[in-house]
């Protein structure tokens, strides 16, 4: 690597891959803020407050190019081929409407709900190697975290920073401190990264990563495949990290290499010359530690309305009574009172109104294959719908006859979106009505007024379709 | 941006922690454009029943709360999402400062970019205001950014920390953008030299 002088503030000591990252974008420091260079600008249809601010100050996108807008939250998952005007909701047309304007008249990249490169901002952007090791990203959204897992730094911004990148292609941050999450060991069968990550905001809280960024170490997640990193750092946001980030390995440039937009040729020997050089020296150390044996991680569900309220399937709903601190009492008290669920009921017990099996958390090719495979060993006994994280993920499902295992089964086989879990583009829970979900939130209202959510991994969501309920997957007969 | 220097109002005790900007704003009302209609997404489905009438046993809807200016919450507040929309709700509802013992960091960032002052005070502090405002309804209490102090119903003073360049922008009403522009003669050569080594960032 040249000499750069940006690293000189860092040389004195070993280096995180977070430190490295960042010292390579840091173009100015004031009064200890600083002034970063953002790579890409990721957004959707919620960016629409930024947009109208653009205009307001009239200023322009300084680099359109490197903007780059997917239709997600607000896309119909079904009888998309009747285009805009099948979308019978004014309110939610009138969204989709505004970022195909705002996309067009700015000139910024733009996927369609009708563009075969469609899906959720966060699985699209990876699957086309947009997403590379050592970039800043930064998204109008909260699940940009998910991008960390190619070793980048990747943040989630509301709409004043969004409008100040698209004007200026920069980010003003003050630099958190590092939290490092070790896990080490074998993943049981049927344990997969949404158990880890549940059970780890379980443990740590979801206040647990508040000014801190995790980065991800350890055996079981250098075994891990890209899906599976993705899922770990997409769950971030949930226990309160800026981001998530893990080291760039064989992994990672083996997923990229051949996407089309990952460098080529001279180009990419260059790129993966810096990435090799991005994972962090082997003395730097970090702010703050935990460790996790994965042996000790069961299917992991969450039971209240905040996903540290989760525990292993073969667990009880708490008893209030049963906590000392007042405090914890009320917010379990509360939690079960929004929920409909009684103190010391088996987890497996609770009956499920429909299942959701997407969103930008698990709907990548690995998450549908393994609902799949779960699928096939029943019928579904509740509505049970599968949300591809993409319009290629849907394909590739296809193609390997994932979208008939689910319709034998009695899953509907939908277009990809972020569909039923942010509930915005109609798919919605009813007042009361239970959902085991593949998604990232079970916060009160999440998925419709009054709705109830159980959040869990895409095999144990299949086995709740086929069974009615709450169901530990590797109890399931085959 | 609107400048803030001392802020007095009306404050109101919110003790559940971990509120997300869910509850701040419902997502529904994500698609409004910025302006007086987020005073009354403010809690929305908490402050409302689905008919549209309001909840007398929510707080906002309690005497002197319903022109409050100040929340004295619980840890993790606004946590979630990312939506700004959830500090339009609290500003446009007429609330200039929250005082939590943690943010949800989105949220943090998003309401020092709206003139809508975080304040960061130790969990003890926090419950101790929010004891107070239940014994003192309608009580008011004192922010000010200059002095870096919260003053609360008994007349006790409270430090708090803001970054440095945050309290500025505050104080002065400097908007992001206008700062940036400053250091254009750092930028364009950062980003011409950035462009050069990493050209095939932006697509072909």
């Amino acid at each position: 690597m040249r000499e750069d002088p940006r690293m000189t503030e860092f040389a004195r000591r070993p280096q995180t891959l977070v430190d490295k990252v960042w010292a390579r974008h840091q173009m100015a420091e004031v009064e200890g803020e600083r002034l970063l260079y953002v790579d890409y600008l990721l957004l959707h249809e919620g960016a629409r407050h930024a947009f109208d601010d653009l205009e307001k100050t009239g200023r322009q996108v300084h680099r359109p190019r490197q903007v780059i807008a997917c239709a997600d939250h607000y896309v119909p998952t079904r009888d998309r081929e009747k285009g805009l005007v099948g979308v019978r909701d004014l309110e939610v047309r009138g969204m989709l409407e505004l970022l195909d304007r705002n996309a067009r008249a700015h000139k910024v990249r733009y996927f369609a709900f009708d563009d075969p490169r469609q899906g959720i901002l966060h699985v699209v952007a990876p699957e086309l190697g947009i997403t590379q090791p050592g970039l800043l990203i930064a998204g109008a959204d909260s699940h940009t975290t998910t991008h960390g897992a190619f070793g980048c730094l990747a943040f989630g911004i509301g709409a004043s920073d969004t409008l100040h990148v698209l004007a200026t292609q920069a980010l003003w941050r003050v630099k958190p401190r590092i939290m490092r999450i070790t896990i080490n060991g074998k993943l049981p069968r049927h344990v997969g990264a949404k158990d880890v990550m549940l059970a780890i905001i379980a443990r740590i809280g979801v206040g647990g990563g508040i000014d801190h960024i995790i980065e991800f170490a350890g055996s079981t997640v250098a075994a891990m495949s890209m899906d599976e990193r993705m899922t770990l750092c997409n769950l971030v946001v949930e226990a309160g990290g800026q981001t998530g980030i893990v080291a760039p390995d064989d992994t990672t440039f083996a997923y990229l290499s051949g996407r089309p937009e990952a460098p080529q040729g001279a180009q990419w020997d260059k790129a993966l010359a810096y990435w090799r050089s991005l994972p962090g020296d082997a003395d730097a150390s970090f702010d703050a530690e935990h460790g996790f044996a994965a042996d000790a991680i069961a299917p992991t569900v969450s039971w209240g309305t905040s996903p540290e309220q989760a525990c292993p399937i073969d667990g009880r709903v708490p008893d209030p009574g049963a906590e000392s601190d007042p405090e914890k009492r009320r917010e379990i008290a509360d939690a079960l009172d929004y929920m409909g669920l009684t103190p010391g009921t088996a987890l497996t017990a609770i009956k499920v109104d429909r299942v959701f099996i997407g969103s930008c958390t698990n709907a990548r090719i690995e998450d549908l294959r393994a609902a799949a495979e779960v699928a096939r060993r029943g019928r579904a006994v509740v509505p049970a719908w599968v949300v591809p994280g993409s319009s290629a993920v849907k394909r590739q499902a296809e193609a390997e006859g994932i979208d008939r295992i689910f319709r034998a089964a009695g899953f509907e086989w939908h277009d990809s979106g972020c569909s039923l879990c942010t509930a915005l583009n109609g798919d919605i829970l009813a007042e009361g009505e239970r959902c085991a979900s593949t998604g990232n939130r079970n916060f009160r209202g999440r998925q419709g007024r009054g709705g109830r959510t159980h959040l869990l991994s895409p095999a144990m969501a299949a086995a709740a379709a086929i069974t009615g309920r709450l169901t530990d997957v590797r109890k399931l007969g085959n | 941006m609107d400048k803030f220097t001392v802020w007095k109002a009306v404050a109101v005790p919110l003790d559940q922690p971990n509120i997300d900007t869910n509850q701040l704003c419902p997502t529904r009302f994500n698609k409004v454009e910025k302006g007086e209609r987020f005073a009354r997404v403010l809690f929305h489905d908490l402050r409302f029943f689905p008919d549209g009438s309001e909840r007398r046993d929510f707080i906002l809807n309690q005497g002197p709360y319903r022109g409050a200016g100040i929340l004295v919450a619980e840890r993790n507040f606004g946590c979630g999402s990312s939506r700004e929309s959830a500090v339009y709700a609290v500003k446009f509802f007429g609330v200039r400062a929250v005082i939590a013992p943690s943010f949800g960091d989105i949220f943090f960032n998003n309401c020092l970019k709206n003139s809508v002052v975080p304040v960061v005070l130790d969990a003890d502090t926090c419950a101790e205001l929010r004891a107070q405002l239940r014994a003192n309804i309608g009580a008011a209490m004192t922010i000010d950014l200059e002095q870096q102090v919260v003053t609360d119903v008994d007349g006790r003073q409270h430090a708090f920390s803001i970054h440095p360049l945050r309290r500025r922008c505050l104080l002065e009403g400097l908007d992001d953008i206008a700062l940036t522009t400053q250091f254009h003669n750092v930028i364009a050569p950062f980003e011409a030299e950035y462009r050069r080594e990493f050209e095939w960032v932006g697509g072909k």
